[in-house]
């Protein structure tokens, strides 16, 4: 079945299932209407793709800076690993192996994910707290310290999302057709 | 009236002693020898400075009402024990102690916590639940207007993708079953059912995806199949009949039956609709499982069928020869458990345990087996089927199958072994 048969199925499917819900379970309306630009203020989304990237720059010689002030006391010199999960792992190495490291180079499958999720959850004791130009350098600074971009390499919207991880297509999806 | 075992109800079925399961239905019987092999039992008896037959508390009136009931001060010891981050206290687990519980409810209050930057203290006159992306009109939820709503209730279990991780050690760890396998809890949650409210926001029928967000300090946030939280999905407000308790996403959690814990999202705040996953690293560098082959396995929503045996159970001391009820509990999420089995001779032969009702659906089954155990070193284990026909793998096959640095969705047959003396501890066998 093509994705595009999948996804009328699917919409079929959906109608029928809400139609039956709202009928089921007569509700009030109380959502309040928020305009889609109302939305996009709540919206932490980064796809991999790039959407969701604020503007901004930096390069991994600042973001080497920020990791050792903000980052290395848990991740580690060189996020090698302390209390805190390994970021960095560039000893040349299969994910066959019994205890393949899942740092980010070998086993991260979108490079967005780093800035995002640094954005949304670190530092841990100051979520939120790095501007979009810091983000992008330490996020710089992680992947040339995993040697999957050059060290002089400028991330910014555009060539963030353009990264190919090396476990790219290293995920099989289990519960849901991809 | 009670009814004498006979030596009839003492012929076993099955090897090391497991008696018939429906010695249980036997008018009035007593199993009384069978004593759980608990702690208690292991403390010395008590000095006794009250007259049995007639204590102190029989003469005097006793404590007065409380607001807000608490367990006994003699059951102190039954708590969730805690696994933090040395350096981010607030990023850890803590574990249900099963061994410890009985039925299949877990109270609220030892019901197992995974955060990943703390609990988050949230005003829920300034919390909101908005739902927007692939809809005709974003909407905006206060928390009173979701109590407003029609609700659903759902008696379910909940998992950690991570409980059990212990289990690819390469050696059997050694701990109380909560501080291994508590990563799992059984609520009553009670909420709204999602269908509902993405219906009146008006579906786009190009969405495929739910993007769901927890307003915590890590924001926690994974993607989720439409399909399902239109199926079964709810935003709950309650939990055992009360609301919420911080630690389980107070005011709002998504709540999906069958779905491993972090996709239940705690402290809901915002559910977008895509054509994609947003490919958080929750869902990729974490909850995915690494194979042998290399490849990962990802978006492994749905936990599969599993089982342990609570009592007797690793820590624990059996009281020498005598009956016992070995019981515990199975969950599947994919519908209901159909059966367990138990074995008294390390898996060379099983017999069937009683299944107590009620048997629900993506919900705790508990499960009991009368024993008698003739002293001798053993093995017990237990094994689950579901509905669906899928049974409980042995660990070897686990393990062939899916390596050891998988880390997440461990659901192996548990092996309790017991020696000459009656202690019981983990054992791979
Ligand atoms: C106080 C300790 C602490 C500090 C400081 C800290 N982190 Fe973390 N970090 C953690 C912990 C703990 C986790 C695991 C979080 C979890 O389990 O959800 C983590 C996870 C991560 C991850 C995901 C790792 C993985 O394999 O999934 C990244 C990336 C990360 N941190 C980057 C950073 C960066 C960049 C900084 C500095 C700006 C930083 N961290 C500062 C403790 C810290």
């Amino acid at each position: 079945m093509s994705t595009r048969n999948a996804c009328a199925v699917f919409a079929i499917l959906f109608s029928a299932n809400a139609a039956f819900a709202a009928s089921a379970h007569p509700a009030p309306r109380l959502g309040t209407p928020m305009t889609a630009e109302d939305a996009t203020k709540w919206d932490l989304s980064i796809f991999p793709d790039g959407r969701g990237l604020p503007p901004g720059k930096g390069v991994a010689k600042d973001g080497k800076v920020i990791f050792d002030t903000q980052c290395a006391s848990c991740h580690g010199d060189g996020g090698r690993g302390a209390t805190a999960e390994e970021l960095v792992s560039i000893e040349p190495q299969s994910l066959k192996e019994e205890a393949a490291s899942k740092a980010i180079g070998p086993y991260w499958p979108y490079a967005t994910t780093v800035f995002d999720f640094i954005r949304r959850s670190m530092p841990a004791g100051a979520p939120g707290s790095l501007s979009a130009d810091e983000l992008y350098a330490v996020t710089a600074y992680l992947l040339a310290a995993n040697k999957v971009i050059g060290d002089t390499d400028e991330m910014n919207a555009k060539s963030l999302p353009a990264v190919k991880m090396p476990n790219r297509d290293g995920f099989e999806w289990v519960g849901v057709k991809k | 009236m009670t009814t004498e075992l006979t030596s009839d109800d003492l012929q076993p079925v099955a090897g090391g002693g497991l008696l018939h399961r429906r010695l249980f239905l036997k008018s009035g019987l007593v199993l009384a020898t069978a004593g759980a092999a608990g702690h208690a039992a292991a403390e010395p008896p008590a000095k006794l400075s009250e007259d049995l037959a007639s204590p102190s508390w029989m003469h005097a009136p006793g404590a007065p009402f409380t607001p807000y009931g608490k367990p006994s001060k003699h059951e102190a010891r039954v708590m969730r024990s805690i696994g933090a981050n040395k350096d981010l206290p607030t990023n850890g687990v803590s574990w249900t102690p099963l061994e410890e519980l009985e039925g299949i409810i877990t109270p609220s209050g030892l019901h197992f916590e995974r955060h990943h930057n703390g609990v988050p203290e949230i005003d829920p006159a300034q919390h909101r639940l908005v739902i927007h992306g692939l809809v005709k009109q974003p909407l905006m939820f206060t928390v009173n207007s979701l109590l407003r709503y029609p609700m659903q209730s759902h008696l379910i279990f909940i998992e950690c993708g991570g409980n059990s991780n212990a289990g690819w050690h390469e050696e059997p760890i050694q701990r109380p079953l909560g501080g291994f396998h508590g990563l799992v809890s059984c609520s009553e949650w009670t909420g709204v059912p999602l269908a509902i409210l993405f219906d009146q926001a008006g579906i786009d029928p190009k969405a495929t995806w739910v993007i769901a967000e927890g307003a915590d300090g890590a924001v926690m946030n994974v993607s989720l199949p439409l399909k399902k939280l239109m199926d079964d999905a709810i935003v709950a407000l309650y939990q055992n009949g009360e609301r919420i308790r911080p630690e389980n996403g107070y005011p709002l959690r998504l709540v999906i039956p069958g779905f491993e814990g972090v996709t239940n999202v705690k402290w809901l705040r915002r559910l977008q609709l895509t054509t994609e996953p947003v490919m958080a690293r929750n869902e990729t560098a974490k909850y995915t499982e690494l194979l042998p082959s290399g490849k990962a396995r990802q978006f492994t929503f749905e936990i599969e069928a599993k089982s342990l045996i609570t009592s007797p159970s690793a820590g624990q001391k059996m009281f020498g020869p005598n009956i016992y009820e070995i019981k515990g509990l199975a969950w599947t999420g994919r519908g209901k458990v159909a059966k367990v089995e138990v074995s008294a001779d390390g898996g060379q032969s099983w017999a069937e345990a009683a299944l107590q009702e009620p048997v629900l659906s993506r919900c705790f089954t508990r499960f009991r087996m009368p024993w008698n155990w003739d002293g001798k070193p053993t093995v017990l284990k237990s094994r689950a089927t579901d509905e669906t026909g899928y049974v409980q793998p042995e660990r070897e096959m686990l393990v062939k199958e899916r390596g050891r640095n998988g880390y997440f969705h461990y659901n192996a047959i548990l092996s309790w072994g017991i020696d000459e003396d009656g202690a019981i501890s983990h054992v791979y066998a």
